[in-house]
């Protein structure tokens, strides 16, 4: 964790998280200040569009956006949800703002629930993160002491009640509307859309989600205004944002950068490569994004647009950096084991699809494959992309064909020779258990 | 069926939900029944399901989907190990490895005295940590070494 940038600006592990500290450090202006001066929520929207924030939770749709299809004048309740499910592999930003600056969720998602007009919350946090969910809790209960949450905050007219949902291993309920599913206490099985939440989402009622990095950033967005955080990145790519370093690198880690930064700089704060080995490769978005030979991603910076036109997603921030005693077929291999493994099964292409995809690039490392392999494996993945409810069906075929078209040479040498390119006591090496200096 | 702390606990998770909402609750009710159960035979799924007025079946589908959920008998202690990607890049499956050797059995096997039971995990959202361990579900244990996996199953072995 590096203690720059905005939301883990002045934060200092476990020391700094509650109320006190969040407030000397800034922490409930921008809520007082949208109370007090009664500032209007198109206001608001006006100004998350303007800071041109991006969803950071995958997809990277812009917020204010999603936030002006919330209908105005719903006669009923409208619900807030905030998705701390964090369980793409590669993914470890949302814990840290969780446990270390647990407020400023709480804060962005008041301001929210402000601007839609919603009257309850919940944060939804991944199942194996019990410590953060109680750390969440704590903080809530001291917002609320405080009269900053609950009813008549600050002593306005305007209430807002929020709480903390546990997952329990789950990945899908990272996708929204299975999200949704699991607060209503059933399986996580998404929804198809439309409709979309904003018209049914929570409960029936019209619900807006985001990530938790997102709501995190909202305060930061009203206190700057707008333009400046946009000012903080680059043209379309708004403003700070945490990346979770992971792999052969020397100091894996979250660090909060600005958007636009060259991706030579993120690897150079999380200590370069270990031992000094050579770039392999990296998946620069977490599991679900294509991966990019080391030499293409040396020329990105680290920005929605720049790693899209390299030919791959930016998702959700988290860099896989994998060194040269990387066997690219094995990394697959677990990659769509988890694919096959955490598939809800409600669509055929998905259900049967990653289980296919797992056993045939098994086989291949395994020593079995076949000649015809590759095109098998290129030809699953379109059966399934575009034909399923959610895009896990995506997610898990991406990978596949991104490792193909760049490390072809790879799997090839492994179908004839039936061992790996990478000698096994060279990779074994290369992944031994990491013991930080 | 379950202790009156188990239920108080219950009874706070469904006063979050809206008052015709009551299932909300179940995932956190499983959850909290399996603390004190140890794992969650049929018959609590049951009284957890008529706790909430929700049909059995519906909660029995929650208890199955969930990867947390015991739907059989663990050992004392449960240990997930994260294998996936970015922790086995820095030693996740070296850690894995160790824990079998040193408990003698595979995943999802349970040691003859019944104290622990080895899981492998998918991704905990704490890959910089890596390896991590989750013991009994709630507790995290970052950047285990094997020096620290000695020390956790002591630990854990007095328990
Ligand atoms: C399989 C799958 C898993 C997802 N997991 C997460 C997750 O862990 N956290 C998250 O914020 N979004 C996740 N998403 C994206 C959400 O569906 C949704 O787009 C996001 O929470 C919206 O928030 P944002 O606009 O602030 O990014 C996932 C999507 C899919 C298809
Ligand atoms: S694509 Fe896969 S995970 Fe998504 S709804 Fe269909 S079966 Fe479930
Ligand atoms: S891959 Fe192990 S915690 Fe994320």
């Amino acid at each position: 964790m590096s203690g720059s940038g905005l939301i883990l600006a002045g934060v200092d592990g476990d020391r700094t998280w509650g109320l006190q500290d969040y407030v000397a450090r800034g922490g409930y202006s921008a809520l007082r200040k949208i109370i007090s001066e009664k500032i209007p929520p198109e206001t608001i929207i006006a100004e998350l569009k303007a800071s041109s924030l991006r969803g950071r939770g995958g997809a990277g749709f812009p917020t204010g956006l999603k936030w002006s299809f919330m209908p105005r004048s719903f006669p009923g309740a409208k619900y807030l949800a905030c998705n701390s499910d964090e369980g793409e592999p590669g993914t470890f930003k949302d814990r840290d703002i969780l446990r270390y600056n647990p407020h400023t969720v709480i804060e962005g998602m008041t301001i929210a629930a402000y601007a839609m007009g919603c009257e309850r919350g919940y944060n939804y946090i991944h199942g194996e993160i019990f410590d953060v969910y109680e750390r969440f809790e704590a903080a809530l209960a001291e917002a609320r002491a405080a009269g900053l949450l609950g009813q008549s905050i600050l002593g306005s007219d305007f209430s807002f009640e929020l709480f903390a949902h546990h997952g329990y291993g789950a990945y899908i309920c990272g996708e929204e509307t299975a999200l949704l599913e699991s607060i209503e206490g059933k399986k996580g099985q998404p929804r198809f859309k439309p409709p979309f939440p904003a018209s049914y989402g929570l409960y029936g009622k019209p619900t807006t989600i985001n990530n938790t990095e997102t709501f995190a950033s909202v305060p930061f967005i009203i206190n700057m205004g707008g333009e400046a955080f946009l000012n903080l990145g680059k043209p379309n790519n708004g403003g700070t944002k945490l990346f979770s370093v992971s792999g052969h690198v020397n100091r894996p880690g979250n660090y909060e950068i600005a958007m636009g930064t060259p991706f030579a700089e993120l690897l150079e704060m999380a200590g370069g490569m270990r031992g000094g080995r050579k770039l392999k490769a990296v998946i620069p978005g977490g599991s679900s994004a294509p991966v990019l030979p080391g030499n293409v991603m040396m020329d990105c910076t680290m920005d929605y647009d720049s790693i899209s036109k390299a030919g791959s997603m930016l998702g959700s921030g988290a860099v896989i950096v994998m060194d040269e005693t990387t066997c690219m077929v094995k990394a697959l291999e677990r990659l769509s084991y988890f694919y096959f493994e955490e598939s809800c099964g409600q669509c055929t292409p998905c259900r049967e699809g990653t289980g296919w995809l797992y056993r045939v690039v098994h086989r291949i490392e395994n020593g079995l494959g076949r000649k015809e392999d590759l095109d098998l494996l290129n030809s699953v993945t379109g059966n399934i992309m575009g034909r399923t409810i959610c895009a896990l069906g995506d997610a898990a075929s991406m990978p596949v064909q991104s490792f193909i078209k760049h490390f072809g040479s790879e799997f090839e040498y492994h179908i004839e020779n039936k061992k790996c390119l990478v000698p096994p006591e060279v990779q074994y090496e290369g992944s031994q258990i990491y013991v930080r200096p | 069926m379950l202790s009156q702390e188990s239920l108080q606990q219950i009874d706070r998770e469904i006063a979050k939900y809206p008052p015709d909402q009551k299932q909300s609750a179940v995932m956190s009710a499983l959850r909290i029944a399996q603390v004190e159960k140890g794992w969650l035979p049929k018959e609590v799924i049951e009284f957890v399901a008529d706790y909430l007025g929700m049909p059995a079946i519906a909660a029995y589908e929650v208890a199955s989907f969930y990867n947390m959920y015991d739907l059989e008998p663990v050992g004392r202690h449960k240990i997930t190990v994260c294998t996936n990607l970015p922790c086995a890049l820095s030693g996740g499956v070296h850690a894995a490895d160790y824990l079998k050797e040193k408990l003698g059995i595979d995943f999802n096997e349970t040691t003859p005295d019944g104290k622990f039971t080895l899981k492998e995990g998918e991704c905990m959202g704490a890959c910089g940590d890596a390896p991590v361990l989750l013991v009994n579900n709630h507790h995290m244990c970052s950047w285990m070494t094997k020096e620290k996996i000695d020390q956790i199953l002591a630990e854990l072995e007095d328990k």
